[in-house]
Formats: C-alpha cells, structure tokens, sequence
C-alpha cells in the first residue's frame, strides 16, 4: 500500500506537514518536524530512483482516474533523479537552517520560515513528478509563491524590494507558460503530457503551436534565469536569508531547467524545437553570454552573495548549453550539472551564511582573515570554490568534462573552448575571496569564532559529496545517462521504453 | 474585417494582456504594478474561458433535450488559475505593506538606493 | 638494492603515492613538535626513495607494474603504470626530496620561517602528486594530479604570505591553472572524443583516422597546455614563483613542478603521439623553434638579472626549453637527450638554487652585484655554485655533458642545423650569465684590504644545508663518470636509444 502510493509521496507529504508545522507553533518543534518530513521525502526519493532506474518509469494515477482523464503522477529517471537533488538539499539545508535563521529572520517567524520552505519543497516535487502540464504550473505557483514569502523573511529591508522584483517577473514567467499550456491545449485538446506530445506528433506545423512554444520557452527561461531574463535573480539570492538562498540556489532554477527539458524533450520533441523551430542556437549562444557576462559580472562585486548569484546564472548557462547541443551526451552533460551545481552551490551559500552568521556581513572585506580564525568554513568553502572552478576531483570537473565531450562530439569547437575558457572568469571570482580569506590580516581586534557544528555538518556532508561525485562518478553519471536516454527516446510506452533504455546503456 | 469581428475574443485579450503589461512596466506605484499584472493574468484566464465555448453549445450542465455542451474543463482549469492569481496579488500586496513599512514610500523613484528599484 | 621484493610489484606504486600522503598526515599531527616533525620528513622521503629504487629494480628485470584505483567514466579509470621514463624522473625526484628535506630544515630554521608544518605538509602532498604523475598510465590521470601539484604548490609559493607572494601567487596559480584547464584539457577531451581513448601506449594512439590538422593541432595546445614547461609566452610564472623561500624554489621550480611540466611533455610526445611519427605532424616545427626561441631569448632575459634566483629562474625557461625540443626534434638519441636532461639539469639546478638559498640566509644578500668577495666567506658554498654552474653549461667532468651531447648529437641525426646553432650559442650564453657570479664572488675584492683568507673569515649555512649542498654537488661529478644506470634506464623508454643508428 504504501510503496503504491510512493510516487506521490514527496509531494503529499510537504504538503500536508506545512499547515501542521504552523500549528506546532514552537521554533524548536517546527524545525525538527519539517526536517524529519524532508528527510522521509528525500528517503522516499532515493527509493524512486532505484525503482525508476530499475523498472523504468512509475505512473499513479491521482485519485484513481486514469490518464489521460484524470491527473497523472509520473516519475521517470529524470524527474528522480532532480527530486533526490531537491529533497536532499532540502534536508540539508533545514539541518543548517536553524542557527542560521536564529540570526537573520526574527523569531516571531521561525514556524513560518518552516512551513513555506515546506510548501516550497512542495510545490518543487510536484513540479519534478506531476505528468500533466497544466498541474506543472499550478506547482510552479505553489513554490514560487512559496519563494516570494522566503526571500522577504530576512530582516535586511531590501529583501523586500528584491523579493516585490521576483514576484512581478515570477508571475510573468508563470502566465507566460500558463498562455503556452493553453494555446497547446487550444490544438490538441488534452493537458497530459504523454498525450500531448502524442497529438504534437501529428502535426507537421502549427501556428498555435508555434507561439505555444515560444511562451513556455520564454516563460520557463525567466523562471530558470536565463540570460537576459536573469536580472531578479542576483538581488533575490543576495537578500534572501543565507539559508534561503541555499536552498532556492540549488533547487529552484534547477526545477526551472528542468520544466524545460521536459517541454522540450517530452512534450515538443527535441526534433520539433531544435530543428523545425531551430531554438538551438538561440539557446546556445543565450548559454554562451550568460556564462560570459555574468562570471564576468561576478568578478566586479563586492557582496560575497552577489558573487556567488550572478555565478549561479552562468552556471545555469552551463545546463542550458548542454540541453543545447541537442544530443543525448549534452542532456547527459546539463542533467549531470543540474546534479553537480547544486552540490557546490549548496555548500558555498551555506558557508557564506556562517560567515553571516558570525561577522555580520557579507562584504568581501568580511572574509579578510577567515582561513584563520574559521578554518572549518573556509576550507568548506574553498573546496567547493574549486568545484565550481572545475577542477580535477571534484564534481565540478566531471560537470565541465561532459560538457566538453558533448559539444566536441558535435564538432562544436569554439562552443567546447569557450566553455573551458569560461571556468577561467571562475578562477577570478573565487580566488578573489579566497585571496581575502586568507591573505589579508583581518580588521584589528576582531576574532570570530568557528561556525556551530550544526552548520557546519550539512555544509560538510555537501563537501564530501562534492568531492565523492568527483571520484565515484559511476552513480550521478549512471542517473543522468538513463534520464537522457529516456527523455530523447520519442517511444511513450513503459515497456518498449525500458528496453530501448537498456540497450542504450552498454552503448 | 471578418479576420477582426470573427477573432474579437483574441482582440480583446491581446489588447488586455499589452495593457497590463504595459502598467507592469511603467507604472511607479507599486499598487498599480500589482494592479497590472492583474489584468494581464486575467487576460490570460478569459482567452481559456473563450476557447471553451463550442458554437452552439449550452452551459455544461445536463438538461434534457441539450446534446451539444461548451468544454467545462478551461472553465475549471482557470478556477485553479484565479486562486493562484489571488495568492499572488495577495502575497504581493503583503509585500507593498511591508516595504511602505520599510521603505516609507511605495513610489518607485523615491527609493534612496537605485539598487532597490524594481 | 630491492628491499621491497616481499611486496607486489604493482603495491609499490600505490606506496609511493600513499606514503608521502601518510607523511604529510603525520607531520601535520605532529606540528607541535619540531624535531619529531622533521624526523618523519625525512624518514618519509627515505622511504620512499628506497621504494622508487624498488621500482627501478622491478623495471630493469622486465615486470609489469600497474594499478588501478576508480574508474572515473566507463572506459576511462584513474589508474597507474610504470614505464622507465616515469622511473628515471620518480628517482630524481624522490631522491632530491631527501637532500631538499635536509636543506630545508638548515635553512628554514636559520631564516626562523613562520607556519613551518604547513610548509613540509604541503611539501609532502606535492611530491605524492608527483609520484602520481611520473606512473599515471593515463592522460586522465596525468592532468588529475598536474593540477593537484599546482594546488598544493600554491601555498608553498605564497608562503610569506606579504605583498609580493600574493602577487607571485596570483601569477603562478593564474597561468598554471587558466593555460591547463583552457589548453591541456581542451586537448585532453579532443584526443578522447577523437580516439576514444588516453591511455599511454608505446607509439601513440593517433591512427590513420584523425585528421592530420587535428593532430597537428593537439601538438600545439599540449606543448601550451602544459604551461608547468614554462614555453614562452607562458613562462611568466616561473620567476614569479620565486618568491617562494629557496628549498620551494630549489625542488618545486628546478626539480618537481617544472620537471612535471617537461615530463608530460616527454610523456605525450612519445605515447600519445609517438616519435616516428611527430616528424610528419606540420606543425612540429613550429614548435620547436618556439622552443628554440625560448632558449634563446630566456637567457638573454636572465643575463639582464642582477637578483640570483631571478637569474637562475630565467635560466631554468632556458633549460626546460632544451628538453622540449629535445622532444620535438623527432630524434631517439635527441630524446635520450632530453630524458637524461631531465637528471642533469635537475642535479646542477638544485645546486645553484641551494647555494643561493644558503647566501640568503647567511648574508641576506639577493643580488648578484652584492656578492663580490664572497668567496672568501662562503668558500664551500661557492666552490659548488661553480660546480653546479659548469654541469649546467655542459662542461666536464660534469653530468651536464651528456645531456647536451645527446642532444647536440639528436639535433644532428635529425638533420637540423639551425637547431645545433642554438644549443651552442645558449651554451655559450650560459657561461656569459652562470659563471661571472663565481668569478666575482672569488677574484673581485670588496675593499681594498689585501689580507690572505683564513678559515676564522668563513660563515657558512647551517650545517645540513651545507650537507646538501655538498650531495648534490658530488652528484653532478658522479653523473659523469657513472651514468650508465640512468643511460640504462633512458634505453628502455620504447623508440627511444642512445646509439647514433638504434632506434627501436
């Protein structure tokens, strides 16, 4: 009964738990009963993932109507593979979340911090899980609204402004996709997404169509922060709370490319957007830019946050460029990057929130004299540092070695040099911190002590997996190989599917 | 000008989606982007509830002698959509309470820091 | 001389990754306690040269030694193998570990270094990175641990943490890893998309089936991508890093770091691309004259120097470059030259830099034009500055002989006139840069007062760095006249030989 209704789960659970935790009403309380619900959906998501990875794809039917009709809840290696990401993080992060809000986010409103990370993480699985596109934006609204709320919860007052800014170009993005689900469903008649990409199928070229399209993908590249509809994004990560701009780093824009693969790839067909509509090299040289221009405009801040938002926005760049390259090893490569950024994201914007927490700021000049007095932190920090740089044993590296392959074995020459020369901006931004951790004297008589352990063992545990995924490649690249496979097989039905899947892996 | 009169329900949306865009976009209060936004959503719902009307077709509730009905599913579909429109205006005009709060103005141009504009 | 025979062949190469690793453990565990700190260096670096020493005996009788640690992607694992090239510069670098441990606990002790654990930590942790380079069977591999070696040379560079570090680290660590990461491993993934594999085999893996512009091409973002060969214009780091304090600049950026550079160099060239056939790449000419061009002009730079280790860095471009078109030359015996380079010129080099160390911390006096007279002072010293200055010239009875006999006698074989004209005007370069500092030190009086030298005038360096000085000097004599084990060693290397008309 209950591994029946497991696909389900992840989204129920949150769901639930989030008004309970408001009634709880205690700090302490909420914070141990949303991590505990967290952790049994991440638990719950490792289990979809063998399963999925195991016998392909899992359907359950909302309610016991049957799709098309009824609402469907699909999980398939990619949608597993993204809510193991979520959930994990989310466990994480609420872990860390406690002595991180004591000091950022009054306490009056501690409960409230849990319930809407709830909610969010929520709306983020159902986004990951549902197999119906209109569904997909209602969850796209719960976790955005969710967001919204989170991002205005730090005591900064900017956090408002920045927060006012997301909500106007948030809801934008999700009426854009809500305009894109009804023009496809104006021609086709149906909101399930195997169905859909079936009707689309039929159809040699519709205007509808077309301009359906055109909305989801400008709507979905606001939400994923695509260069130029990025500019939300650096105030809102910068503002939020640090436990905050942790989680939203690394699950939100993920879910966010995500949505759009699955529009892509599923729904559309990758033959119909890349080569009818020809939005390859749109995306690609958007990709290329972004990476460009915001490492560039991350080496020019000040606020350590900044830094690491705009540096979030040339990653996200990276994911682009491997969905892009339009093959199954650049699906590979930008699945594998939604994976691996949000490890090194994860663990840098944590180590930036203890660094919030005991300096008070989050200026460069903040980090002056760091690597001394915490070790622990800056360590923790300057080896993810290195992962976003890419280098050798680290998940960074496997990221950017993927990519490479993928653009080289599409005879993209510049595209694979430039996205090498790109993680040389990234030297810059980060070694410019590092450089102030621990080359610069700190301010006179000030001594901070190292973060608390509760802090530093979820930052810890990203490390290690950060470092883990660099070596032991065998599980991240396995679960991003099956989830390209499947998305780039036109073929719908579970078994057939399976087959293909498997025979595409001793390939 | 059939192409006009035949398409009127898409006129009228498109005209209210670029209007509320456009009051998205320019407007300096922040009441009346919120405000904006509103009727660009609420261009978007009646394009669904439009699309929903089948020529000839009765309201979708089962009566005798009525064999052809509208499609009741946008209509239901744009319930959720119209929640969804209320929870953002809601939590957006939350916002507004809090930067006036904050801020002491909710007028774009007299922020201090041209960093806070929106 | 194999004491590890109990063990299997292949443990030995895990060992010799792992034991400095374990070193570099204790020592920091160990931090608070000096002596018992530097004892565990150097029982590290002993150990660890009797495990090398284990190798080279395995190698000469033929064994196969590999390893396999993870598999990093299907068809592609971090794994090891050993290979005589990888043994000749694992031996000199494992053995000069051993003499700049003892150099350095003189010399960091009479100069009262701060965050002394830290440096022999990192001291450590880079020799197992080399270690790892020298039997990575895999370019995969090789590139692993190249920027590991630069990472955890970093803090070594900057270790006086001032100005001038941070500025030598920014350069250092900015060319090393932006000429890696944007030509080394660019080229790494062309060979793999292209062959589908990076495994070193003997006469490289490009076939028919690679586009000779291609090939062409990856020749020239290898020898780039390498930036650690210091080939101009990517040679800026090297006298940046001299900041870092001498027993750094004398094993990292004379032997290890550098070597590591020439190393994989060597190493591509022969197993990726194989000699026979770089002579028909186009673009193998171009470069070796940049090669050529590099050792010219470098020791042009290095005349113009008055700091000493300025000057000697310059000098080390010059010689590094001798190596690459050693390699380029598309010659066996041009290659046993470059290979044997690899030995002498680290021999003569360390000399250098220690005795310019132990002037440093005796004297502190950095610049050439201050040390007239010192021979008076620093007799030992000087006499083995001079030593290691003739090695590096080429002059005998000096180990610098061989190799650039080798190397003259390869640029012959291979026809290149031009080439040969290099070799001896950079010779002759040398000698107009290496060798007034000797004669100024000895024959240029500082005042006027004509005393005859006693003893009583002496202040020599510490007496360990004096120990290490002494060992390598003797070692650039012994070369001379007993290389035959090291020759040995180079024949074994696939295509590679030491007879004018051998080949394979």
């Amino acid at each position: 009964m209950f591994e029946q209704h497991s696909p389900v789960l992840p989204i129920i659970l949150p769901l639930i738990a989030a008004p309970i935790c408001i009634l709880l009403g205690r700090s302490q309380l909420a914070w141990l009963f949303a991590t505990f619900i967290s952790a049994l959906g991440f638990g719950i998501s490792i289990g979809l993932m063998l399963t999925t990875l195991d016998q392909g794809v899992l359907s359950y039917s909302l309610g016991g109507w049957e799709p098309p009709w009824g609402i469907e809840v699909r999980v398939d290696a990619a949608s597993a593979l993204v809510l193991c990401v979520v959930t994990g993080i989310s466990s994480l992060v609420l872990v860390y979340a406690k002595e991180s809000i004591a000091k950022e986010i009054d306490s009056s409103q501690h409960t409230l911090y849990y319930t809407a990370h709830l909610l969010c993480l929520a709306g983020l699985s159902g986004i990951l899980s549902t197999g119906d596109a209109f569904n997909l934006f209602v969850f796209l609204e719960i976790s955005s609204l969710a967001t919204y709320t989170l991002v205005s919860l730090a005591s900064d007052k900017r956090c408002l402004t920045a927060a006012f800014r997301y909500l106007i170009m948030g809801t934008i993005g999700a009426t854009f996709i809500l305009i894109g689900v009804g023009m496809m469903y104006m021609k086709t008649g149906t909101l399930n997404m195997l169905d859909l990409a079936a009707r689309i199928s039929e159809y040699d070229s519709s205007r509808t169509l077309n301009t359906g399209l055109a909305f989801i993908l400008v709507g979905v590249s606001i939400k994923l922060a695509l260069f130029p509809l990025h500019m939300w994004l650096p105030p809102a990560y910068t503002h939020a709370p640090s436990a905050v701009s942790a989680f939203l780093a690394s699950t939100a824009t993920k879910v966010a490319v995500y949505v759009m693969v699955r529009f892509i790839f599923t729904i559309y067909g990758a033959e119909y957007v890349f080569h009818t509509m020809g939005m390859d090299t749109i995306l690609l040289v958007l990709a290329i830019v972004a990476i460009f221009k915001c490492s560039f405009m991350a080496t020019v801040q000040s606020n350590v946050k900044t830094v690491l938002a705009y540096s979030s926005v040339a990653q996200i760049g990276y994911m682009i460029l491997g969905i892009s390259l339009v093959s199954t090893l650049g699906l590979t490569a930008g699945l594998l990057h939604i994976f691996n950024h949000a490890l090194m994201k994860g663990a840098l914007f944590m180590a930036v929130g203890a660094v919030l927490l005991r300096t008070g700021s989050v200026d460069i000049k903040a980090f002056q004299g760091l690597g001394k007095q915490m070790p622990l932190t800056m360590a923790a920090f300057t080896i993810a540092g290195l992962s976003i740089i890419g280098v050798p044993l680290t998940a960074g590296f496997v990221s950017k070695w993927y990519l490479v392959t993928a653009a080289l074995e599409q005879q993209e020459w510049t595209v694979a040099f430039l996205v090498l020369a790109g993680s040389l901006l990234a030297i810059i931004y980060v070694g410019r911190i590092l450089e102030a951790a621990y080359f610069k004297n700190p301010a006179e008589g000030t001594t901070y002590k190292e973060a608390p352990l509760l802090m530093l063992i979820p930052l810890w545990i990203l490390v290690f997996a950060n470092i883990y995924f660099g070596i032991d490649t065998s599980m991240s690249v396995g679960a991003a190989d099956t989830a390209a496979q499947w998305l780039t097989q036109p073929s719908s039905s579970p078994a057939t599917a399976l087959s293909v899947n498997m025979g595409g892996a001793t390939q | 000008m059939s192409f006009i009169v035949d398409y009127y329900n898409y006129w009228i949306v498109v005209f209210l989606m670029m209007a509320g865009f456009y009051i998205v976009i320019s407007a300096n209060n922040l009441v009346k982007k919120i405000v904006g936004l509103n009727i660009f959503q609420t261009s978007v719902f009646m394009l669904y509830i439009s699309i929903g009307n089948v020529s000839g077709g009765s309201a979708p509730i089962v009566a005798d002698g009525i064999t052809r009905y509208s499609n009741p599913l946008p209509h239901v579909l744009i319930l959720t959509a119209i929640v969804v429109g209320v929870a953002t205006t809601s939590v957006g005009l939350a916002l507004i309470v809090r930067i006036k709060r904050a801020y002491g103005t909710v007028e774009e141009n007299e922020f201090e820091d041209k960093d806070d504009l929106i | 001389m194999n004491i590890w025979s109990a063990l299997e062949p292949s443990q030995l190469i895990n060992l010799t990754i792992i034991v400095p690793l374990v070193g570099a453990a204790l020592v920091v565990l160990l931090g608070k306690n000096p002596n018992l700190r530097e004892s565990i260096s150097i029982a590290t670096a002993v150990i660890l040269f009797t495990l090398v020493l284990g190798i080279t005996d395995n190698t000469f009788n033929q064994l196969n030694m590999a390893t396999s640690w993870v598999d990093f992607l299907p068809g592609l694992n971090i794994a090891f193998s050993v290979e005589p090239l990888g043994v000749l510069f694992a031996l000199v670098a494992s053995f000069l570990w051993i003499i700049t441990t003892i150099y350095a606990i003189g010399y960091m002790r009479g100069h009262n270094e701060e965050n002394q654990t830290r440096f022999y930590c990192c001291f450590a942790l880079a020799i197992s990175s080399v270690m790892a380079i020298c039997f990575s069977s895999n370019l995969l591999t090789l590139f692993i641990f190249y920027e590991l070696l630069t990472l955890s040379t970093y803090p070594l560079v900057t270790h006086a943490g001032n100005k001038n570090a941070k500025r030598g680290g920014r350069v250092y660590l900015g060319i090393l890893l932006s000429t890696s990461i944007a030509f080394l491993l660019f080229a790494i993934l062309a060979t793999w998309v292209s062959t589908g594999t990076l495994e070193f085999t003997p006469g490289g893996i490009f076939t028919d089936a690679q586009s000779s512009s291609l090939v062409s091409l990856l020749l020239v973002l290898f020898c780039y991508g390498v930036g650690k060969a210091a080939l101009m214009p990517f040679h800026r780091w090297l006298p940046a890093a001299m900041v870092a304090p001498t027993p750094v600049s004398a094993l990292l950026h004379a032997v290890a770091v550098v070597k590591a550079g020439v190393f994989s160099i060597l190493k591509i060239v022969i197993y990726i691309f194989g000699i026979d056939n770089l002579s028909q790449i186009s673009t193998t000419d171009v470069m070796l004259y940049i090669g050529a061009a590099t050792v010219l002009f470098s020791s042009f730079v290095a005349m113009t120097k008055d700091n000493l280790k300025a000057r000697l860095a310059y000098s080390t471009v010059s010689q590094l470059s001798y190596i690459v078109v050693g390699a380029l030359l598309a010659s066996s015996i041009a290659f046993a030259g470059a290979s044997l380079h690899i030995v002498t010129h680290a021999v003569g080099k360390i000399t250098l830099f220690f005795c310019a160390g132990s002037i440093f911390v005796t004297t502190h006096k950095k610049n050439i034009s201050e040390m007239a007279s010192l021979g008076r002072k620093m007799p030992l010293t000087m006499i083995a500055f001079t030593i290691g200055a003739l090695s590096i010239i080429g002059l005998p009875p000096m180990a610098g002989t061989w190799s650039k006999w080798y190397l003259v006698v390869g640029a012959l074989e291979a026809d290149k006139l031009i080439i040969l004209m290099v070799l001896t005007i950079s010779s002759l370069l040398n000698v107009a840069y290496l060798l007034p500092i000797p004669i100024r030190a000895f024959f240029t009086p500082a005042d006027q007062r004509s005393q005859s030298w006693s003893w009583s005038e002496t202040s020599e360096a510490p007496w360990p760095s004096l120990l290490a000085i002494t060992v390598t000097s003797v070692m650039c004599l012994v070369l001379f006249f007993y290389p035959q084990p090291i020759i040995e060693l180079v024949n074994l290397i696939p295509g590679v030989s030491t007879d004018i008309n051998g080949g394979t």
